[in-house]
Order: structure tokens, then C-alpha cells, then sequence
């Protein structure tokens, strides 16, 4: 068999991406269609499709050897884009199939699964960016529809609020990154990535590269909800409908870690740049980021708040990757990260479903109005259950792991205080995360309530989210290995 | 293979219970409850191990090794199998759950099929710990063992069950935070020399003197700081006073069935895990701090038998006299001899066997007068004679009456502390078997005051036999209890076998 030309390297995004079109083509032939059997079956056709695109590109090896660049190196397919692309059209199908019910009666269907494909386009050609330029505009690709998709709901104040507050801290930091990455150009000449990086030693703009770089980490932590840009994100959250709050907090989240990795990596990498200690700030990042978000999550009384502080908090974890290179296990670190990442996506977009569910059965958000919940509705619970307690740390989900491993790297590496203070939030977040597990199976039911049958697609992607958790336990390898491999191929 | 077949069966098992519907839920748990009690009497009769699983030359049965995880210098192997201490263990906690799902058919009347899907998972767990050889799958099944244990308690237990729920998830978490950053100490130690979690090799390593220095400090000294974490943390699982104040709130809120299993087979896991990891990994640091816990086990079993003496709820007193019990087992391991390693794994599972029994007696007692207040009832024996004939043979057998079980752990336990190296092991023997004096003193107490005398009742319940379901649990392990103490050689020498390697030889 001839070898495919090398754009088919690319095709989990253009799939992603014809799919949006096609579902744009679907509504203006027949516009406002609440057929929602057509429309989500066609989203999850494309995602399922791109995600087995992924996966088989990962499986065949087109991520080795530093990958297939494409459209003159703008693009670059390897083992981490690949990694990511898997992340992302998992949790948008999780999404797609909860939006199923979620969107019952909804007008704009069409809108919202082409909007949802939009961003998961733009998450993956994030992953795969090979230049400043293409990190920009494929930045904008997700941020954009998100903001749509926030305010979604749009009779509904506090959607429409979130989205705008979403929008004023995202457009400023597209502006703070844009003017970043400007002042880069400026010092180095280039915007692709190895021009970046074969440009920065010979120049003498320490102090404007700098700068740059912080101005480019600025953007990165809005788009994974890092201190300090991290206070759209529980308004947000709260605000949108459940399913895309999902969608945000995992895929969006890990979109922008994926680009921070390659860019700190490969652009601004250890051994090019010596002169601007990005590692320093990063450490600083992680260690406030996991701290304030957990603090902020163990005294929220909303359990979609509480959610959305904590992965703040996760996200604190997960920069540990980038804070704790330069120890000798570069590659140990960083493809822990990407696993947690993984991991992450399963077990917080099943949480955030689960919300959903509760949503959709009119139960109220705080902590009192899930009591009791286990009764009525044991085997979601234990799904929450396991969700919850993978969260924390628990060997109940591959997030025991995935931290364990995580937090190892980092010791190994020789930043044992910052595994110790990270343990010691991992710990705190136990509290709250106990609360759910608590209210729903100790505490007695308050009143009246009913609920009225499991909507199908919500409960299965809750159930399925739950399942992949625990698999991920036995099949810990299975993604570790080509995370670690991944992350090898950047140094 | 079969290893595995356990904890599938178990595993499966939970699922399928937890889904069923809750009429079919008990019947369903028992019969799942029974393939892996089937699978652990095949194992025990076709076991063939000697040695102990740890030490070189320990031969083990139905070994599994594979490659599970491996990244960079982290390599991770699912690697299980049993030996003569672990063999006794599973069989123990196998035979447990079985009759504490029997136990649950009267008092459990309410989420039925979560509740015997939780007593699965739990199973499971403590399974898992007695036969993983790895650390990291070991502290999987150490960790999974908390959940369904803390559900049960805060979902089915009493009027406190929230507060002694959290509290019992607390401890025993922070306990393994605590053992965990000892245990990570000793293998951050070894260095390159050991590049795997496996608990044998590391031991292996650790006795063969490979311990380098770890940040300029000393071998020495990191062993004595390992030995104290792993110690501290194991030492509230059994429970040794006076990390031991979570177990009577989690006793007495605890539903019948889950005091059967706390009590009967989870205290074990910290005992297991002492002789596992302290008194096998680390002799040398256990024979300089002998003297320290030979005391701490002798207050244990002084203060443990003072407190139950003081209680005035059945429940309690049963509570506070495991910590007694299990004193008596922390001085066997202490005083590492033949006898006392020995005694003190055979006192697990005579301990496990009487205590869930008598956790079940009083469970039959409840159900029946709905309280367990000594002061609230007299003369049971009139109205119960099958249960208190089954109490008063609990008792004795924790009194330590020949010929049943705990006669022989003790009197093992003795005998080797007697003879032990460490300075004062007399002294510290002959206070810890006035501990017996105490013991039978609360026992004779509880039962006259409740079931011999004139019958009396200050409740509105009528008061007659106990159902046979409730009757069939008890009497098996009144069974087991004679039989272990008449023959304790079906386990006893498998035992020796695993235990004798210890000190350089067999018995």
C-alpha cells in the first residue's frame, strides 16, 4: 500500500472540522431543527470518527520521529498533538451525547453542535500548532464559540452574565498574549517554533523577551484557569449549561496546557533559553493555583462551584509538568501531566454530567439538595461516587494513579516540596469532595422529590465517563507509555 | 490464575448485587459471597507454599507476576500469591463475609442491594491486601478497603454513624499518609539497587544491608524514622492505644454485619501489615524499640480490658475487648520468637473468628430486644437459650478457654513472649496475662448481668428465639472456634513454615 500524502495526518481536525460545516449545510436546509436524533448522531459520528483517526495515527506511529510537520511546518503532527486530539474528541463525544437530552425542545440545536465541533477544531489545532501564529488563531477558533456556548441558555441571567464576564477576561487576554507573542516576533524574527528557538540565542532583547514570555503564559493560564487569571472560570462554569461547563473545564483546560508544553518545550526550551527563568514562574503558578483554588472549593455551599474552584485546583496539579522541569526526568514529568490530563478529562467531564443530570431532573445545586440522592438514584451516585473519590485521590479511578505518578515524577526529579505541598492540597480537597459522596448516600432525602426516568444519552456518557475511570486503573499503561513517549519527543 | 478468579468473583460479585433489585439483593450476595468462598477452600487445600513470601527461598503458591506500569525508573508489577501467613488470611476473610451476609438478612431492611454490594467490594479489598505482593497494588486494595466500609457505617450505622463515618475515614487515611511516607523513605533509600515497588525484593534488599543515604542522612536513622512512620500508621488500623479512639465509634454505629467485618477481618490488615513491613523488613530497628512496644501492647490489652470492664453498652464492651486482643497480638509479633510470630498470626484468626461471632451475638441480641444496654435487660437465657449459649461460648473462647481458639493464640503468644530477647519480656508477659484476669472479669460480668438471672426487659419488645438465618452464622463460627482450638495444626504449621524464616530457620 502506497503511504497516505502526509496531510491525512491532519485528519482528526479537517473531520472535526467538515463535520461543523456538515452540520451547518444540515440547518440551512431545514434551519431550526429540533430533530435531535440527526444532529447528534452526525456530531458524534465525527467525533467518534476523529477520535479513532487519533487513536489509529497514535497506534501506526505517524507521532514518532518528531512527527509529521505539514503546511510548511505550521502544523505539527506528533505523539502529544495525537495524545491531546484523544482528550479532546473523547470528552466532546461524552458532551455531545449528554447534550442529547440536554437540549430537548432547545431551537438552535444545529448551532450548538457546530459551535461545540468549532472548539474541539480549535483544541485540536492547537495541539498540533507549530507556529505563534496558528497558536493565535486556533486560540481564537475555541475561545469564540465558547463564548457563545456560555451563554447558550440565553433567557437565563446568569448564562448570559458569565458569558460576557467570560468574554471582557478573554478578549483582554488574547490581547496580552497577542501583544506576547508581537514582542517575541520582534525579538526573534520568526513565529514558528524552531525559527523561535534557533533565533533566541542570538539575541540580546533579554529584558523584551521576557516580557514576551510572561505575556505568552498570561494567555495560557486564562485558558487553563490558573491563577491569576483563573476568576472567569467558576462564574462561567456556573453560568453555562452543564454539559458545556464539562466541556470547558476538561477539553478547554487541557487545550491550553497542551500548547504551554509545546511552547515552553520546544520554543523557549530549557537549554535555549537560559536567561528567563520561566520554570521559577511556573513553580509559583502551580503552588498558588493549587492552593487558592482548593481553599476556594472546600468553603463553596454550590456543588457546581465547588467543582469548578477544585479544578482550578487540578489545574495546579497539572502545571507541576512544566514546574518541575530541568530535574532530569523532563519526559517522567511532563508525560505524567498529560496523563493526569487524560485522566482528568474522564472522571471531571463525568462530574460535571453528572450536575447535568441533577439539572435535569430540577434538582437544586447546593450541597443540601443532592441529600439523599443515593437512594433514588444508586447507580448514577456511584458513578458521582467514583468520580468524586478518583478526584481526591482515592483508588477508586485512574486519578489515584495518575497523581500518584505525578507527584513521584516531581520528587524524583528533585522538587520534593513541591509534591509535599501538593499532597498536602490533595488531602484538603478530600474534604470537599467527600461532601458530595456524603450528602447524597448519609444524609436523608429533604421532601418531594421524584425522579422522573434517566434521560439516555446524560446517563450513559455519566455511566460511561465512570467506567473509562475505573479502567483506567488496570489500563494505566496503555495511556502512560505514549504520554511519556510524547513528551520524550519534545526534548 | 485462581488469585485473580478471587478478586473477580468478588469484584463481579458487587456489581452484579449492587444493580440487582433489593429483594433478590441477600440471596444474590450470598451465593455470590460463595464463589469466593469456594476459590479460597480450593486454594487452602491445594496450597503447597513454604517460607515466607518475603525472604529469599520462600516458595509461594499461586504466584502471578506481570509487567503492569512501567515509566521511566518506575516500574510497577501486578505481582500476588500467598504464603503460610497470608494463606489463613484470606481464608479468614472469605469465610467472614459469607456468614456477615447472613448476619445482615434481619437488621439490613433498607438499600438493600447497595449495602451487600458495598460488603463485596469490601471483600474484595481485604482480600486484595492479603495476597498483593506489590506495594503499589497493595496500598490500591489497602485504600479501596476505607470506601465501603465508610458507607456502610455512614449510610446503615447508628444515630452517630455520620460523625464515626468521618472519623474512621480521617484516621485511618491520614494513618496511611503517615506509613506511606515511611515506607517511601526506605525505598527512595535503596536507591538504584531495588527499581521496582515489590514488597519481597525490597525486603530482600533492605536485610541485605543496601540502604544507602538518602539527603546526607544516615541508613541508620531512616530506618528508625521508617520503622516509627510505618508503625504509626499501621498502629491505628489495629488499633494499639492510644491511636485507638476511632474503633469504638465505629464499632458501636456500625450495622451488625460491618462490626463483623471491622472487627473480624479489617483490624487484621494493620497487624498483617506490622508483621509484613515492620517486624520482616526491619528487625534490627524492632528489637531496639522492642521494650517501647511490648509496652504500648501490654497497655493496650490493660487499658483496652479496663475500658470494655467500664461500658455499659454489649457492644462497646465487645468493642474495647479487640483492643485487648489484638494487644496480645502486637506482643507475639514483639517479641519475635517461634511462638510469638506464630501465636500472634494464629491470634488474628482466632481473634477474627470470636469477635465477628461475638459482634454477631450481640447483633442476634439487638434485633431481638432492641437494646444493647447492659442495665436495660437480664435473664436472656430464658427467653434465647440458643444465642446465649452461643454468647457464653464467644466469651469463653475470648477468655481463653482450652480447647477453642483463642486458648491456643494466647497460650502461643506467651510462650514465646516469655522467652523473648528483649529486656523486661517477662515482666511485660506476665502483666500482659493478667490482662485474661480482666478479661474474663468483664465477660462473666456482661453475661450475668444480661442473660443469666431473672428475665427482664425494659423495652416493649417481645423477646423470642432468634430466626434460624440469624442462628446458622453463629453457629459456624462457634464451630471453627472449637475446631481451630482442638486441631489449631490445619493452620498452624503453614504458619511456622512462613514465620520460622524470620529468625533464620524453622521451627
Amino acid at each position: 500500500m502506497a503511504p497516505l500524502p502526509d496531510w491525512t495526518a491532519a485528519a482528526p481536525a479537517i473531520l472535526l472540522g467538515l463535520t461543523a460545516i456538515a452540520l451547518l449545510i444540515i440547518d440551512s436546509i431545514s434551519p431550526r431543527s429540533k430533530n435531535r436524533n440527526l444532529l447528534a448522531g452526525t456530531t458524534l459520528v465525527g467525533t467518534l470518527a476523529a477520535l479513532a483517526a487519533a487513536v489509529g495515527l497514535l497506534v501506526t506511529g505517524t507521532g514518532t520521529n518528531g512527527g509529521v510537520a505539514i503546511y510548511g511546518g505550521q502544523i505539527v503532527v506528533d505523539g502529544m498533538s495525537l495524545f491531546f486530539t484523544i482528550i479532546f474528541t473523547s470528552v466532546a463525544a461524552l458532551v455531545t451525547l449528554a447534550s442529547y437530552d440536554y437540549l430537548a425542545g432547545e431551537t438552535e440545536q444545529a448551532e450548538y453542535y457546530a459551535l461545540v465541533m468549532l472548539a474541539t477544531t480549535g483544541m485540536a489545532m492547537m495541539a498540533s500548532a507549530g507556529s505563534l501564529a496558528l497558536v493565535f488563531v486556533s486560540f481564537e477558533l475555541l475561545s469564540l464559540p465558547s463564548y457563545a456556548l456560555v451563554a447558550f441558555l440565553k433567557d437565563n441571567r446568569g448564562s448570559v452574565e458569565a458569558s460576557l464576564k467570560y468574554l471582557l477576561v478573554g478578549a483582554l487576554s488574547s490581547a496580552i498574549l497577542l501583544y506576547g507573542i508581537s514582542l517575541i516576533y520582534g525579538v526573534t524574527g520568526g513565529l514558528s517554533f524552531e525559527t523561535i528557538a534557533a533565533n533566541i540565542q542570538n539575541s540580546g532583547l533579554t529584558g523584551m523577551l521576557g516580557i514576551g514570555v510572561l505575556m505568552v503564559l498570561g494567555g495560557f493560564a486564562f485558558k487553563t484557569a490558573s491563577v491569576p487569571f483563573h476568576f472567569w472560570a467558576p462564574e462561567a462554569y456556573e453560568g453555562a449549561p452543564g454539559p458545556i461547563s464539562a466541556f470547558l473545564s476538561s477539553a478547554s483546560k487541557a487545550a491550553g496546557f497542551v500548547v504551554a508544553f509545546r511552547v515552553f518545550t520546544v520554543a523557549f526550551g530549557l537549554d535555549i533559553v537560559s536567561s528567563v527563568d520561566w520554570v521559577l514562574a511556573f513553580q509559583v503558578l502551580a503552588i498558588v493555583t493549587m492552593t487558592l483554588g482548593n481553599f476556594a472549593a472546600a468553603t463553596q455551599d454550590n456543588v457546581k462551584r465547588m467543582l469548578a474552584y477544585s479544578s482550578v485546583g487540578q489545574a495546579g496539579y497539572v502545571l507541576i509538568g512544566l514546574a518541575a522541569l530541568g530535574g532530569g526526568q523532563d519526559a517522567l514529568v511532563l508525560g505524567m501531566s498529560m496523563t493526569h490530563l487524560l485522566v482528568y478529562g474522564f472522571m471531571n467531564t463525568g462530574a460535571f454530567l453528572f450536575i447535568a443530570l441533577a439539572e435535569h431532573w430540577d434538582i437544586g445545586r447546593t450541597f443540601a439538595d443532592y441529600n439523599g440522592l443515593g437512594s433514588q438514584a444508586p447507580i448514577a451516585c456511584a458513578a458521582m461516587s467514583v468520580f468524586m473519590l478518583s478526584l481526591a485521590g482515592i483508588p477508586l479511578g485512574g486519578g489515584f494513579l495518575s497523581k500518584y505518578f505525578l507527584f513521584g515524577a516531581a520528587v524524583g526529579a528533585g522538587f520534593w516540596w513541591l509534591a509535599a505541598i501538593a499532597i498536602v492540597n490533595s488531602v484538603l480537597s478530600l474534604y470537599y469532595y467527600l461532601r458530595v459522596v456524603r450528602a447524597m448516600w448519609f444524609e436523608e432525602s429533604n421532601g418531594d422529590r421524584t425522579i422522573e426516568g434517566y434521560p439516555l444519552g446524560l446517563y450513559t456518557a455519566v455511566i460511561a465517563a465512570a467506567v473509562v475511570t475505573v479502567l483506567l486503573i488496570p489500563a494505566f499503561n496503555f495511556v502512560a507509555d505514549p504520554a511519556v513517549d510524547a513528551a520524550a519527543a519534545l526534548f | 490464575m485462581i488469585i485473580e478468579l478471587l478478586l473477580a468473583f468478588c469484584l463481579i460479585g458487587a456489581v452484579v448485587v449492587f444493580v440487582l433489585p433489593d429483594e433478590y439483593a441477600p440471596v444474590g450476595a450470598l451465593t455470590a459471597s460463595l464463589f469466593p468462598l469456594v476459590t479460597s477452600f480450593v486454594m487452602w487445600f491445594g496450597f503447597d507454599g513454604s517460607g515466607n513470601a518475603f525472604l529469599e527461598g520462600g516458595q509461594l503458591a499461586y504466584e502471578t507476576m506481570v509487567q503492569w506500569i512501567s515509566l521511566g525508573p518506575y516500574a510497577i508489577n501486578w505481582h500476588v500469591g500467598v504464603d503460610g501467613i497470608s494463606m489463613p488470611l484470606v481464608v479468614l476473610a472469605t469465610v467472614l463475609t459469607t456468614l456477615a451476609i447472613l448476619t445482615a438478612w434481619t437488621p439490613i431492611d433498607e438499600r438493600r442491594s447497595q449495602f451487600y454490594g458495598l460488603m463485596l467490594l469490601l471483600e474484595a479489598g481485604l482480600l486484595g491486601v492479603f495476597v498483593a505482593l506489590d506495594f503499589f497494588a497493595w496500598l490500591v486494595f489497602w485504600e479501596v478497603v476505607l470506601v465501603p466500609m465508610y458507607m456502610l457505617i455512614g449510610v446503615w450505622g447508628g444515630p452517630r454513624r455520620k460523625y464515626a463515618a468521618v472519623k474512621f475515614f480521617v484516621y485511618t487515611n491520614l494513618a496511611t499518609l503517615v506509613m506511606f511516607l515511611g515506607f517511601m523513605a526506605l525505598v527512595f533509600g535503596l536507591g538504584d539497587s531495588v527499581s521496582t515497588l515489590d514488597m519481597p525484593a525490597i525486603t530482600q534488599a533492605i536485610r541485605a544491608g543496601e540502604l544507602g543515604s538518602l539527603a546526607g542522612i544516615a541508613p541508620g536513622t531512616i530506618k528508625s524514622v521508617a520503622f516509627v512512620a510505618m508503625f504509626a500508621g499501621f498502629a491505628v488500623k489495629v488499633p494499639i492505644v492510644p491511636v485507638h479512639t476511632w474503633l469504638p465509634d465505629a464499632h458501636v454505629e456500625a450495622p451488625t454485619p460491618a462490626s463483623v467485618m471491622l472487627a473480624g477481618a479489617l483490624l487484621k490488615m494493620g497487624t498483617y501489615a506490622l508483621l509484613r513491613f515492620n517486624f520482616t523488613m526491619l528487625p534490627d530497628v524492632a528489637a531496639d524499640f522492642a521494650p517501647f512496644i511490648a509496652l504500648l501492647a501490654v497497655v493496650s490489652v490493660i487499658y483496652g480490658a479496663m475500658l470494655a470492664l467500664a461500658q455499659q453498652d454489649l457492644k462497646r464492651i465487645v468493642a474495647y475487648s479487640s483492643i485487648s486482643s489484638m494487644g496480645f497480638v502486637i506482643l507475639g509479633l514483639v517479641a519475635y520468637t517461634e511462638y510469638g510470630l506464630g501465636g500472634a498470626t494464629f491470634q488474628m484468626l482466632s481473634h477474627g473468628l470470636l469477635s465477628g461471632l461475638l459482634f454477631a451475638c450481640v447483633g442476634v441480641i439487638y434485633n431481638t430486644t432492641h437494646t444493647r444496654m447492659v442495665g436495660d435487660m437480664s435473664g436472656l437465657a430464658d427467653r434465647m437459650p440458643v444465642t446465649t449459649g452461643m454468647f457464653v461460648a464467644g466469651s469463653f473462647g475470648y477468655m481463653g478457654l482450652p480447647f477453642m481458639a483463642g486458648f491456643m493464640g494466647e497460650y502461643f503468644i506467651f510462650q514465646g513472649s516469655f522467652a523473648a530477647d528483649f529486656a523486661g519480656s517477662m515482666v511485660f508477659t506476665a502483666v500482659a496475662m493478667f490482662g485474661i484476669v480482666i478479661v474474663a472479669g468483664y465477660f462473666l460480668y456482661a453475661m450475668q448481668r444480661t442473660l443469666f438471672g431473672e428475665y427482664r426487659l425494659e423495652t416493649d419488645y417481645t423477646v423470642g428465639r432468634a430466626a434460624v438465618h440469624d442462628i446458622v452464622p453463629l453457629a459456624v463460627l462457634v464451630v471453627l472456634v472449637i475446631v481451630l482450638g482442638t486441631a489449631p495444626n490445619i493452620f498452624f504449621d503453614m504458619i511456622t513454615d512462613a514465620v520460622g524464616p524470620m529468625l533464620g530457620g524453622g521451627l
